[in-house]
């Protein structure tokens, strides 16, 4: 195939993944978009087999290879559960940054292959792209591990700081600039090596210090990276379906991360340096004092809801952690067979991802126009009878607006408070995620269930 | 003078980035997870890369450094592609579902 024709070819896929994307914009042309997707990667795919035409022996072992990955590939998209995308998504990000390291590394030791010049004099152009797409394919990698390792609960949420860590940071990043020019300038193969160790450390040091609470910003930025990955070896490749892609997967997490932010009222910047919670927790236990909250059990909590007529849901993490989605589905189920008006409430934050609060009500089945985003549900909390809090916690704390000290002022919240009564599902009174006491726990209205969320819920069916 | 071709990828690559700016800002936020996995999937066309590391070199010695690390890609990708895109379909599946309910 001549090179022009599949230049042609990857253009046409990388139109199709545009429109991949645009298909997202409603629930009824997903699927479109997601076909669309699936053919632009097939005809990328079988384009670059018919580009390369002469076979070497290779061959047998591209298509084992290619089989084994889409293989396990497909065994995890059938068992994952849903509650674990926020982990899914983290470890396929570390797949793209070491693949992009792959190719990267590759293309450096065998640049004939991908017409980049000859070992030891590879084209100036390349060198610099080449080192793009590795330094960031490895921060990708590195990052999306720990990113990983904290959602799955093998490492702690907790941030990890030490002194000195973003001076550290910081002159790490230098050192990948300066390696990049020596590595331009001498060809030698050894910086090119410790560009990519220094990466994977960058990787690594910039997610450690972050929070669990902060997990749906990192996760969008290292969605962000892996396209910018992408477009770096897209270059080096001269193909344009890569690029198109790298531009279109770097500016999606770019605006999810920065969507993120805005849920939480914090700066980028604020999130990347880390550290939430640690530092504002030890002003607020100071003035902390026991005082006194309204708990009730779940006959207490149906006799509340059934006497309402109009009931709005806020699930959070501690849903998807209790896997209650299910349960709370029948029970509202069983809330409409009484005629009670009943509405989901998701705030931006919820959760460990963009987007993972409606993930899990479509799994169970809660048809997608009873669920509301922030902007479009506030205002209906004032006439709301009862407001069921289902682990959530710092979404709804009305310090927010209220207590310019607290270190999530300015958040915008649910305004749970402006309901008659408010049930809160929790464990514990244990603060959130940001270390700040809620002030709705204590609130004349407010009765505390605590239990296990997908217990309560259940009992709390039975009662109605 | 002629112009350098990579003036013309560098235009490509910054109009992308304008037209993914438009198109994931028209995204409905209750989507959001999927277009994660998506765009997972999608920049796993990095597989093209992969592809060509696999293939190259000589009939003699399919396992030059270079080619391996080009198969051990094939297979990381391959996973993202196949397990992006089925995850994601998965999910739009739900998404449907209560559709056919009501």
């Amino acid at each position: 195939m001549s090179a022009n024709l599949s230049a042609i070819f990857y253009l046409i896929s990388g139109v199709l993944f545009i429109l991949a994307l645009r298909g997202l914009s409603s629930p009824e042309t997903s699927r479109q978009g997601n076909f669309f997707g699936i053919l632009g990667m097939v005809i990328a795919i079988t384009v670059t087999f018919l580009s390369v035409g002469s076979f070497s022996s290779g061959l047998i072992y591209v298509l084992i290879f290619l089989l084994v990955g889409g293989l396990i590939g497909a065994f995890i998209a059938y068992k994952i559960p849903m509650t674990a995308m926020p982990e899914l998504v983290a470890g396929f990000h570390s797949l793209v940054g070491l693949s992009a390291v792959f190719v990267a590394i590759s293309a450096f030791l065998n640049p004939e292959a991908f017409n980049l010049g000859s070992p030891g004099s590879i084209k100036l152009a390349s060198l610099i792209e080449m080192s793009i797409g590795a330094a960031v394919g490895a921060i990708t990698f590195s990052g999306s591990i720990i990113a990983f390792l904290k959602l799955q609960g093998i490492m702690s949420g907790s941030p990890i700081t030490f002194k000195g860590q973003h001076f550290l940071n910081a002159l790490l990043l230098i050192a990948i600039l300066v390696l990049t020019y020596l590595l331009c300038s001498s060809q030698s193969s050894n910086f090119f090596w410790i560009l990519i160790a220094v990466s994977f450390l960058i990787g690594f040091l910039l997610i450690i210090p972050i929070g669990g609470a902060d997990m749906p910003v990192v996760i969008s930025m290292l969605n962000s990276y892996s396209g910018w990955a992408a477009a770096g070896i897209g270059f080096t490749l001269e193909n344009t379906a890569l690029i198109i892609t790298g531009a279109l997967v770097g500016s999606s997490g770019a605006i999810l991360s920065y969507i993120m932010c805005k849920g939480m009222n914090r700066s980028f910047f604020n999130v990347i340096l880390g550290g939430f919670g640690a530092s504002e927790q030890s002003a607020s236990t100071g003035n902390k004092e026991q005082r006194p909250v309204k708990s009730g059990n779940a006959e207490d909590a149906a006799f509340l809801m059934k006497n309402a007529s109009s009931v709005i849901i806020v699930p959070g993490y501690g849903m998807a952690v209790a896997q209650a989605q299910h349960a709370l589905r029948e029970m509202v189920d069983t809330l409409k067979k009484n005629d009670i008006k009943v509405s989901y409430a998701i705030h931006p934050v919820a959760g460990r991802m963009p987007g993972h609060m409606n993930v899990l009500l479509a799994e169970a089945n809660v048809p997608y126009d009873e669920v509301f985003e922030l902007e479009e549900i506030n205002n209906d909390f004032v006439n709301a009878d009862v407001a069921f809090v289902i682990g959530a916690n710092d979404v709804t704390n009305p310090a927010a607006k209220t207590d310019p000290q607290s270190p999530i002022y300015g958040m915008p919240i649910l305004d749970v408070e402006k309901c008659k009564s408010v049930l809160f599902v929790k464990r514990s009174l244990s603060p959130g995620y940001a270390g700040v006491d809620n002030e709705l726990f204590y609130k004349e209205n407010t009765l505390m269930l605590f239990a296990d969320a997908k217990k309560m819920t259940e009992e709390i069916t039975k009662g109605l | 003078m002629e112009i350098d071709p990579f003036i013309f990828r560098l235009s490509i690559f910054i109009l992308s980035i304008f037209i993914g700016y438009y198109v994931v800002w028209s995204v409905t936020p209750s989507l959001h997870t999927p277009l994660m996995s998506v765009t997972n999937a999608i920049s796993s066309v990095i597989i093209v890369g992969a592809i060509i590391a696999g293939l190259a070199g000589s009939t003699a010695n399919v396992f030059t450094i270079s080619n391996i690390l080009g198969f051990l890609a094939i297979s990381l990708a391959a996973i993202n592609i196949f397990g992006g895109f089925l995850v994601t379909q998965r999910m739009l599946q739900m998404y449907k579902k209560k559709k056919k309910d009501k």
